[in-house]
């Protein structure tokens, strides 16, 4: 399934990297619920995220600068940070 | 002639010559010193004693990549291990008698077509419950950055060069899972005992960025 990270910037403690946000990436595989540390690192209970790990080619990435576009990055994404593309 | 001299002053240096490591008398950081307000706070409101934080800052000490070392040989000799490895990388390694606590871990296969490699770009988090605390420089920022950006200039620094028709997959720690390369066994290694092939599973290779080498 193909997904795009969010172009979002918040403030706080964010933990979906910077370098692939706005990025369009696979879905590789789903790894089930997870503290939201969005919340958890200000003592905020919120409900839990699935988290998802995500599958981009280095072209996506880096585009013409990529050292070598077929190659991959994955990654943990919180299921909120993702939009069906 | 070096050494040769003695008019010249060694004042400073050691008898070989090399200057003393200085003395960590600087003030404490922010941070030190709230460590050891909360660690006294705990202690003295009975909530831990000072022989359990010890305990465990000892029992983090004795973890090591031999730990790792294990359960690569054990998934090299035994498949249905492997696919459990594969299937959940921290039940398998518990199976095998390591102590990971919570840690969710996410074994990593490389094979002909794919090499694996792992960071973590926002801090530095890596499978310390069992394989011990991680390299410097695993947590340097020229690590962190160029890894993601130019993993094969990265790996070839490492010594490492792969064939151009193999894939490489970065692996960036973003968030609650931790990963253990499964490097591929070597042709020389072939016919060993699984307590042999431990020997030749070293950090690097299950990091991603080494392979695993016969025992010098």
């Amino acid at each position: 399934m193909k997904v795009r990270v969010k172009s979002h910037w918040p403030p706080g403690h964010i933990r979906t990297p910077a370098y692939l946000r706005g990025k369009i990436g696979h879905i590789e595989r789903r790894i089930g619920l997870f503290n939201n540390p969005e919340e958890s690192a200000y003592r905020q209970a919120g409900p839990q995220r699935e988290l998802v790990r995500v599958r981009f080619h280095m072209a996506e990435i880096w585009g013409a600068r990529a050292e070598r576009g077929e190659d991959v990055i994955e990654a943990e994404i919180y299921a909120h940070w993702l939009e069906p593309v | 002639m070096p050494h040769d001299h003695h008019d010249h002053s060694h004042e400073g240096l050691s008898p070989s010559g090399h200057p003393y490591r200085a003395d960590n008398d600087t003030g404490l950081s922010y941070w030190q010193v709230m460590e050891i307000a909360l660690r006294e706070l705990l202690i003295e409101k009975g909530h831990l004693t000072a022989a359990q934080i010890h305990a465990q800052i000892n029992a983090m000490d004795s973890r090591s990549p031999a730990n790792g070392a294990r359960v690569v040989a054990r998934a090299w000799v035994d498949l249905e291990f492997k696919a459990a490895l594969l299937d959940n990388a921290g039940e398998a390694s518990r199976t095998m008698g390591f102590d990971i606590g919570p840690m969710h871990l996410i074994a990593l296969e490389n094979t002909n077509e794919v090499h694996n490699v792992v960071v973590c770009t926002l801090c530095s988090c890596y499978p310390r419950n069992l394989l011990g605390l991680p390299p410097d420089w695993y947590k340097s920022r020229a690590y962190r950055s160029r890894t993601v950006i130019e993993p094969r200039k990265v790996l070839l620094e490492f010594g490492l060069s792969l064939p151009e028709q193999m894939q490489v997959r970065v692996h960036d720690s973003t968030a609650d899972m931790r990963y253990i390369v499964i490097p591929a066994q070597p042709e020389d290694s072939f016919g060993l005992s699984e307590e042999a092939l431990a020997t030749w599973v070293t950090r690097d290779s299950m990091i991603g960025v080494g392979l695993p080498l016969a025992p010098q």
